[in-house]
């Protein structure tokens, strides 16, 4: 591997054959000799060309000056230095290098098209090499939908720059103008006659040559692109469908050994009295560790308890079902989710803190002919990955190797410096793949617990979490009650919409005591609302953590969509209106606004509001397609309904249309769901079609069964039968995506289908039955059926 | 005490505490880690594997009741179901993370080996019992029908 032995490539190479991380394993064959020429040759002689053997080319037989630094350390986007991201083995491998962590966006295949476009790359040569937690590669938090969006640019930049370098370097070996040469799949050929020199060949005089000033690199045109926005198969799939891949559950080191560990049943309850003699008992339980009791606030700390160590994981569980632990209650032993479910609900019905505001919403109110009114709750929910959290660790010395699925590898090795109070060079983590993660694994608590146990047992030890472990000890997404009242006119137009929002913030997590909703949060669907009229007024309202709160795939946009949305819908009905038309006349006329200018706080996911302005008419657009799909306001058989919901979040823009069956005695269907969205460019609208059918799914089956609740604390739910996913069966029979062509600033995908998937969910069962369901699950995990009102009929 | 396995047409020799399932000797001691842990209580579908060619949870199979059967992975399983399976999957991309779906495979390979026409109550029959959080179902039951049609 030229670049990396010629110590430009800072990564760190893949360590041997051990399972200590993801890797493809194309088995590459290297030089090769090409019986009768008399010549060793790269790559192969090509079609068309029989006579043409490509030469040898040997780097040192040129005198280059010292190629001095990268100019584009410092690009929009990051450091887009080519050796950071590309390595060209001399058998023409290209090697690309993944800082994001790979769990089932296809982040592997969509950041190596990016690369493999510009570089003009063979795409059958193309491997991934997965990139340790190290912050030589920017932000490698994969969590917000932004790993293209904060890439694109940059990747794209590396693939030219060396692009350009091959191509000079061929220029340099035929005695040509660079401007004679041109790249293509692999291959750098040239105007003056036949000959072609491959990427393999060029490569070591390649690395030799300076790095391109951004000026002096000229991107391809959408129009030339030959894998950006094309449906290129997955790198991963093929791994998968063998067994083969290595997920943090599946890493294996020498001399492993496995824990499992019971932890207090509340956040920051402790350790009292042990007895482990059962423990040991148990055939193959080796040792017990006692964990440090937990101290507010909860970071991303362990939560303490003991650890059980075994020869396999196994009999470490049975180990820790024999352990006699007393438990002492700590500061939370008094939640109960469901009375203060309740207590959320009475601040919603008090003024709170404005947001946002625009007009005068009271004196709307007053004045209005009509005023609707309604409240919302939704429960705290689990992300639940099919891979719970696992991670292993391993001490040589005072030196830390960490290998685990976690969402970014940066924070996990920080965590680890604070925590085990070590210096971080000391530290390495691996990203492994991830089976799943929807914001559980950007919280690195569980490999803190893995290396905090590996120190005390001397040993490599594997974490594993259990579905149990993972539904009891999590870090939940926020329970939130919500008001909404508005004003309508007497032709039932909308005029004053006032939104009253309360939630217990992730901000809990990292500072104690903190209540108020973040700036963020609100602004996750709920300062950011794109309706028109002319008095509007968001508000907060305070409410404590009780469990750890944290992200869950697209965050507070699931309950504001759901409230939000739901109105809308409620708003219409009250108005004698059509859903749909109603839904486009709060939204308004094509324009673009910014939350900041009616006082609110507006983060805009990060990305300026300029590069990233919301646009309602992006939103009107995609709420006709989706109906268009949907053929909406056709005839429906009896006890059948279309919802639609729209909802702008991670930059994108997506409108849901969902049709359900209710039978009389209640039993729920969705024979069809129809989705569009505007997502700026794509990368791969394949892998964004499945993002955008996973991400619906995964929003239905939280707003159908997902609840967990907490008694004393503790929560109550376990595995799957008390914390219900939805499965096979249930999934609709009909998905159909439709991706608004653009060639705009790329948005998110992984996250913002999730949103408007319940209120398009509750607003077609009301269409079907005229039952309004305020209040989320909508069946929940013992339930088979819709509770539908007696009163109520289709 | 140890137990002679035969897996994917080898055989193992074991040394596990009694009453292990299988899915734990696979992953720990024989370090065979296609074969997923989702729940632990036969409800989610992760650790299937063959017995005797039928889809079984290995989450709670004892291992050592599994002397003189069959027992096929992930990693072994081959015939005309399982290449189909395996081509329209990559076809497809069905697939996200990939986390459960060696169990996937494994329950649409054994599908596919009884039932070459199943319709939708078929396979949501057959493969309900396979939890997958990234909803890779609608991509699952096109690749199924797929595979039927070329089967
Ligand atoms: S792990 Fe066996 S069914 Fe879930
Ligand atoms: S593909 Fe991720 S859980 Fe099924």
């Amino acid at each position: 591997m030229f670049l990396r032995n010629m110590g430009i490539i800072p990564g760190k190479a893949p360590t041997g054959s051990d399972k200590g991380g993801p890797r493809s394993t194309t088995n590459l064959s290297r030089r090769s000799f090409v019986a009768g020429s008399g010549l060793f040759v790269v790559g192969v002689t090509l079609a068309g060309c029989s006579n043409y053997v490509e030469p040898d080319i040997d780097a040192n037989a040129f005198d280059l000056p010292n190629p001095g630094d990268s100019p584009l350390t410092q690009v929009a986007g990051g450091d887009a230095s080519p050796a950071l991201w590309i390595a060209i083995d001399e058998d023409g491998a290209v090697k690309i290098t993944c800082h994001r962590s790979e769990m089932g966006q296809q982040v592997w295949t969509s950041m190596a098209q990016i690369v493999a476009d510009e570089l003009e790359a063979d795409w059958d040569r193309v491997e991934i090499v997965q990139a340790e937690g190290h912050e030589r590669y920017g932000d490698q938090n994969t969590d917000g939908s932004r790993s293209v969006r904060y890439n694109f640019h940059r990747l794209r930049v590396a693939g030219a720059a060396m692009r350009k370098m091959l191509t000079d370097a061929a220029a340099l070996y035929w005695g040509m103008d660079p401007s004679e040469c041109s790249a293509a799949e692999g291959l750098v050929s040239n105007s003056q006659n036949s000959d072609t020199l491959s990427y393999g060949n060029l490569a070591e005089l390649a690395a030799r040559l300076p790095v391109p000033a951004e000026d002096d690199i000229s991107l391809k045109k959408p129009g030339e692109w030959r894998f950006i926005n094309k449906e290129i198969p997955s790198l991963t799939i093929p791994l998968i469908t063998r067994g083969q891949g290595t997920f943090g559950i599946d890493v294996d080191r020498p001399d492993m050994v496995y824990a499992v560990v019971a932890r207090p049943p509340q956040v920051f309850g402790r350790v009292g009295r042990v007895d482990d003699a059962a423990a040991l008992a148990v055939p193959g339980v080796l040792q017990t560790v006692r964990l440090r009791d937990a101290k507010p606030p909860a970071l991303f700390q362990p939560m303490g308890g003991i650890a059980v160590i075994a020869r396999d994981t196994w009999a470490a569980i049975q180990g820790r079902n024999a352990l006699d632990v007393q438990w002492i209650d700590g500061p939370n032993a008094g939640y109960d989710s469901i009375s203060f479910a309740e207590a959320m609900k009475r601040t919603a019905r008090r003024p709170g803190t404005v947001r946002r505001e625009r007009g005068n919403v009271r004196a709307g109110i007053a004045r209005a002919a009509q005023v609707v009114e309604a409240e919302y709750y939704a429960p705290h929910l689990s992300q639940s990955p099919m891979e719970p959290p696992s991670a292993t660790a391993h001490w040589t010395d005072d030196k830390l190797e960490c290998w685990a699925c976690v969402q970014d590898p940066q924070t996990t090795r920080q965590t680890l410096a604070d925590l085990l109070e070590i210096d971080k060079e000391n530290i390495t983590v691996n990203a492994t793949w991830l089976g799943g993660a929807f914001g559980r694994k950007s919280k690195p608590d569980f490999v803190v617990e893995a290396a905090l146990i590996a120190k005390e047992v001397g040993k490599p030890v594997k974490v594993t979490w259990t579905r149990e472990d993972e539904v009891r000890h999590g870090f939940y997404h926020s329970a939130s009650a919500q008001r909404l009242e508005a004003g309508l006119d007497a032709d039932g137009k909308c005029t004053s919409y006032l939104h009253r929002t309360v939630f217990p913030p992730i901000a809990s997590t990292f500072a104690d005591g903190m209540a108020t909703p973040t700036d963020g949060e609100m602004g996750l669907g709920a300062t950011d609302v794109p309706f028109a009229m002319p008095n509007l007024r968001v508000e907060s309202g305070d409410a404590k953590g009780h469990l750890r709160i944290g992200w869950l795939r697209s965050v507070a946009n699931i309950y504001h969509a759901f409230a939000v949305q739901s109105f809308a819908a409620e708003l219409a009905h009250a108005a004698g209106r059509d859903q749909k038309d109603y839904l486009l006349e709060l939204i308004g006329g094509a324009r673009t606004f910014d939350p900041g200018e009616e006082g609110a706080t507006y983060p805009n996911y990060d990305a300026s509001i300029e590069d990233y302005p919301i646009e309602t008419g992006r939103l009107s657009n995609v709420v006709e397609k989706a109906a268009e799909m949907a053929r909406w306001g056709r005839d429906l058989p009896s006890g059948h309904g279309l919802g639609i919901a729209v909802h702008r979040s991670f930059l994108s823009y997506i409108a849901t249309v969902i049709e359900v069956s209710v039978s009389p005695e209640g039993m729920l269907a969705i024979p069809g769901i129809w989705l569009a969205v505007d997502a700026g460019t794509v990368v791969n609208p394949r892998h964004a079609r499945a993002q955008m059918e996973g991400g619906t799914i995964y929003g239905l089956s939280n707003a159908l069964y997902g609840e967990i609740t907490a008694r004393k604390g503790a929560v109550v739910q376990d595995n799957f039968p008390s914390w219900r996913v939805l499965r096979m069966g249930e999934a609709p029979r009909d998905f159909e995506v439709t991706i608004v062509q653009s060639n705009t600033r790329p948005a998110g995908i992984g996250e913002p289908a999730t949103p408007p998937a319940a209120p398009a969910l509750t607003n077609a069962i009301f269409n079907a039955t005229g039952h309004r369901i305020r209040t989320l699950p909508i069946i929940g995990a013992t339930g088979s059926r819709l509770k539908l009102p007696e009163t109520q009929t289709a | 005490m140890a137990k002679t396995l035969k897996i994917n047409g080898k055989t193992e020799t074991v040394d596990a505490a009694p009453g292990t399932p299988l899915l734990w000797v696979l992953r720990d001691h024989l370090k065979m880690t296609g074969t997923k842990f989702g729940c632990g209580i036969a409800q989610c579908g992760a650790c299937t594997v063959h017995i005797d060619g039928t889809p079984t949870r290995s989450c709670v199979l004892p291992h050592d009741s599994l002397e003189g059967s069959e027992i096929t992975t992930i990693e072994g399983v081959e015939g005309d179901a399982a290449n189909l399976i395996r081509q329209v999957w990559v076809e497809n991309d069905v697939p996200q993370c990939g986390y459960c779906q060696s169990g996937q495979i494994m329950a649409a390979t054994a599908l596919l080996a009884e039932n070459s026409d199943p319709t939708d109550a078929d396979i949501d029959a057959a493969m309900s019992g396979n939890i997958c959080r990234c909803a890779t179902y609608m991509s699952i039951r096109r690749a199924i029908k797929t595979a039927a049609s070329r089967a």
